[in-house]
């Protein structure tokens, strides 16, 4: 597949790895903020590659893990209503709320269904007058244009029994409540490509400045996260905190304006609770004005209430790269990717799920 | 968050600004796309496409710089460390 | 009475599965993963009891007079049930003489049992029992007795076949996890992913073109040249649901030995491997329907290379991966990148990500 399989060439992986070691002095540890990022990390076993000391650490990329069990529980109750399909992405699907998941409400004969794309929710609510159709929303900057659109095509074609329950969330004001977080110990950050793709990475600059870290626009084939790798290490090296693109053939420092004008049309940011780390101002997205009809929580007057979350998950820890999984009590024994008590276990991509993976198995110290 | 993957778009149907689509090509797999997002994107260029809609059209030029790059550290022949 | 709500209670006292964790069955008990292990395990394993479920195997091999004896049962839920190489007809009847294929027997007999909704067209039966009568006929099989039943429409999803069916073992060699050897070598014959591709293809919601076509063959044949010819099969197994890795993961476990693969050698056909990367699944989780591993010596490894390739059905067969001491029930993939990764058991069935 042309512009993937380049990225995976093998001698061209070994020789970026040497390059790496070969600049590396000092222990370094850096952050890389998207599921994505963490999937591909884990399945070509990147970080076997790196020189030891290289820390990387997972960060709260994945919605999955970030979407706060309040959400997931008013997911589950409006899928759990009569005449409602309720769509998502496959991710979302076994993310456990304060009790239960989606699928379980599958169980009980709601309609869930998996989908690719929220325009196929919108499809299936016009073709479902009598239902009504949610698609559940979350995501990063990355998927906001396409919830919007669907929204915005929902709004021109009258389509009103169609709405979204939102969690979007936003990357910059994640990695600020870490970097300002007392137990830090985020040195440098993978910044998420695709979100960047979206939204440019021009807001990175007054983080980096701020803080003094460096932050390095990365993709998501081996070769990429290498690169990235590469330019943050080269920066910690040399005492540089800049914002620089290793993912140039996606990402443009202005991002993509048309995408950003529909967000800005169809959304509006607010505070946002991040599972595990708590509220965030301005952290997340919610839909705005003349769209506000479109909005799940309103249609179906789902409140968020509060949650009790299983206290001993310390997911939140975990996301902020305070903790390592190995670290939490209940790793392994009383939480494993068959019976997760947070989200970071259940995703594949969660810290949690890809360090019990190596964890069985592995010698290598953790 | 960020499953997107380069394709090739093989035709464009709907010319409606909101809802301009056409089909990509992933590689022996056609799906329906929407390009409201990448307006100048044309048949034959290769776009980044994410959850049904394209982000982005792929900069070959950068593309091949990169490439040239990794090129020119394979023939340097890297760092090697012994035994590695 | 006494003993009968004796009974009763033993069970809600003593159900094996957590019913806390899972009080209803979930799709993922069918997937083929952890949840479908456990449930088979806990419930049905320790329920019935007996050494022939203990071999964990496909089918079960028993001898009858002087005759050794396979026979094995499947259950047929696909959706949809037309889909591009193949029908429900067509799995119904290659299952399950591909389940007694990988116990080294020959496929004699099957039963069919059909559960039909109400309102069912009838053309529709007739497609999908002309595609059984097809494929029983390629396999060297004849369908004996059967059943049908109707339920009142909404209560049965269209149609839902069951086979079982009988076949006697020739060789004397048991085929099994156990007699998985380190040093032995794991051989599969194609490419993977195809079935269960082209069945998401056509799935609402996820749906996209493509002219992957599904890989649902008989196997009886090639597995059988090569046990006429001799050949050292220690282990076979199909890959079905849950892909390669699961199967490959599961008789790493039941043998005690580590398996290490090699991605490079893993054939993956473009297509397949296209829907994969945009739906974000892996092509070793994905169902097939025509494709199995042999486990076998390594001085077995390249007559039985040859007679797989000089099959219709393993053209393109390969070695993908040898079995060491290790660490038991371990199961790796070196990468195309040379690194290796561990592959493990999914809990469910494999979903589209975004992320």
């Amino acid at each position: 597949m042309k512009f993937m399989d380049e990225y995976r060439d093998a001698a061209s992986v070994r020789a970026l790895a040497a390059r790496i070691r070969g600049i590396t002095t000092r222990p370094w540890t850096i952050m890389e903020v998207c599921g994505g990022q963490t999937h591909a990390i884990v399945r070509f076993g990147i970080d076997e590659l790196l020189p030891k000391e290289i820390t990387l650490v997972h960060g709260p990329g994945c919605p999955v893990c970030v979407t706060p069990a309040e959400i997931i529980d008013e997911a589950i109750d409006i899928a759990s209503r009569p005449g409602v399909i309720f769509c998502s992405f496959g991710d979302m699907v076994r993310v456990p709320g304060t009790k239960e998941n989606l699928f379980s409400v599958k169980a009980k004969g709601g309609d869930v269904r998996v989908v690719y794309s929220p325009l196929d929710a919108l499809r299936l609510a016009a073709s479902n007058p009598d239902r009504e159709v949610v698609f559940f929303a979350v995501g990063f900057e990355t998927t906001a244009p396409a919830n919007a659109m669907a929204v915005y095509q929902a709004s021109r074609r009258g389509i009103e029994n169609f709405s979204l329950l939102v969690s979007h969330v936003l990357v910059p004001p994640a990695i600020e409540a870490i970097l300002s977080s007392p137990g830090n110990r985020v040195q440098g950050f993978l910044a998420a490509g695709h979100v960047c793709t979206v939204m440019g990475y021009e807001e990175y600059r007054p983080i980096a400045d701020k803080y003094k870290v460096p932050i390095v626009v990365t993709g998501f084939e081996p070769l990429d996260i290498l690169q990235g790798i590469f330019m943050c290490v080269t920066q910690l090296e040399q005492g540089r905190s800049q914002v620089e693109n290793a993912y140039t053939r996606a990402v443009q420092s202005g991002g993509n304006a048309k995408a950003q004008e529909l967000i800005r049309e169809v959304f509006c940011v607010g505070p946002r609770k991040w599972r595990g780390i708590g509220k965030i101002p301005r952290s997340g997205l919610r839909l705005r004005g003349a769209y506000e009809k479109f909005d799940a929580e309103r249609r179906f007057g789902v409140a968020g209430g509060p949650s009790e979350e299983t206290s001993e998950c310390i997911s939140g820890s975990i996301l902020q790269g305070v903790k390592k999984p190995h670290e939490c009590p209940a790793f392994a024994t009383r939480c494993t990717p068959d019976r997760p008590l947070g989200a970071t276990m259940v995703s594949s991509e969660g810290a949690c799920a890809a360090y019990y993976r190596y964890r069985r198995f592995s010698n290598k110290e953790i | 968050m960020c499953l997107a993957i380069p394709g090739r778009i093989t035709e464009i149907r709907d010319h409606d600004p909101v809802t301009r689509s056409g089909t990509v090509d992933f590689g022996g797999v056609f799906k329906e796309v929407n390009l409201s997002f990448v307006p100048d994107a044309q048949p034959g260029d290769y776009v980044i496409v994410h959850a049904g809609f394209a982000l982005n059209t792929i900069d070959e030029a950068e593309a091949g710089k990169i490439l040239e790059y990794l090129d020119e550290i394979d023939e340097l022949g890297g760092l090697e460390e012994p035994g590695s | 009475m006494a003993d009968e709500r004796d009974e009763n209670e033993e069970f809600v006292l003593s159900c094996p599965i957590p019913v806390t964790e899972y009080p209803r069955i979930v799709l993922g008990h069918g997937g083929g993963g952890t949840l479908s292990h456990a449930l088979i395990e806990k419930m049905f394993v320790r329920s019935f009891d007996n050494p022939f479920l203990d071999a964990r195997h496909d089918g079960a091999v028993f001898e009858i007079g002087a005759r050794k004896v396979a026979f094995t049962t499947d259950s047929y839920v696909v959706r949809p049930i037309f889909f591009p190489g193949g029908d429900i007809g067509t799995l119904a009847v290659n299952g399950t003489v591909n389940d007694l294929a990988m116990c080294g027997a020959r496929p004699l007999f099957m039963s069919a049992g059909l559960i039909l909704e109400e309102g069912l067209p009838m053309e529709t039966l007739w497609r999908i029992v002309r595609s059984m009568k097809r494929a029983a006929e390629t396999a060297g099989v004849e369908i004996v007795t059967g059943d049908t039943k109707v339920v009142d429409k909404g209560k049965g999803d269209q149609i839902f076949i069951n086979t079982s069916g009988v076949g006697i073992v020739e060789g004397h060699h048991a085929i099994s996890p156990k007699r998985v050897r380190p040093g032995d070598v794991v051989l599969l014959n194609g490419d993977i992913g195809r079935h269960g591709m082209a069945v998401m293809a056509q799935r609402e919601g996820l749906e996209f073109e493509t002219e992957i076509q599904s890989d649902c063959a008989p196997l009886a044949d090639i597995v059988l040249g090569l046990l006429a010819a001799g050949i050292e099969v220690h282990c076979l197994r199909d890959l079905t649901r849950g892909g390669l890795a699961s199967a490959v993961v599961e008789i790493a476990g039941t043998a005690g030995v580590e398996i290490d693969l090699d991605e490079s050698t893993l054939p993956v056909s473009g297509p397949v491997r296209a829907a994969c990367e945009f739906l974000g699944l892996d092509p070793i989780y994905v169902a097939n329907e025509g494709r199995f591993i042999a486990i076998v010596p390594d001085k077995d490894a390249a007559p039985a290379l040859d007679l797989l390739r000089s099959h219709p059905l393993g053209a393109d067969a390969r070695v993908i991966g040898k079995v060491s001491q290790g660490r038991a029930g371990l199961v790796t993939l070196r990468t195309t990148i040379g690194t290796r990764a561990i592959i493990d058991m999914l809990s469910g069935e494999q979903l589209p990500r975004i992320c």
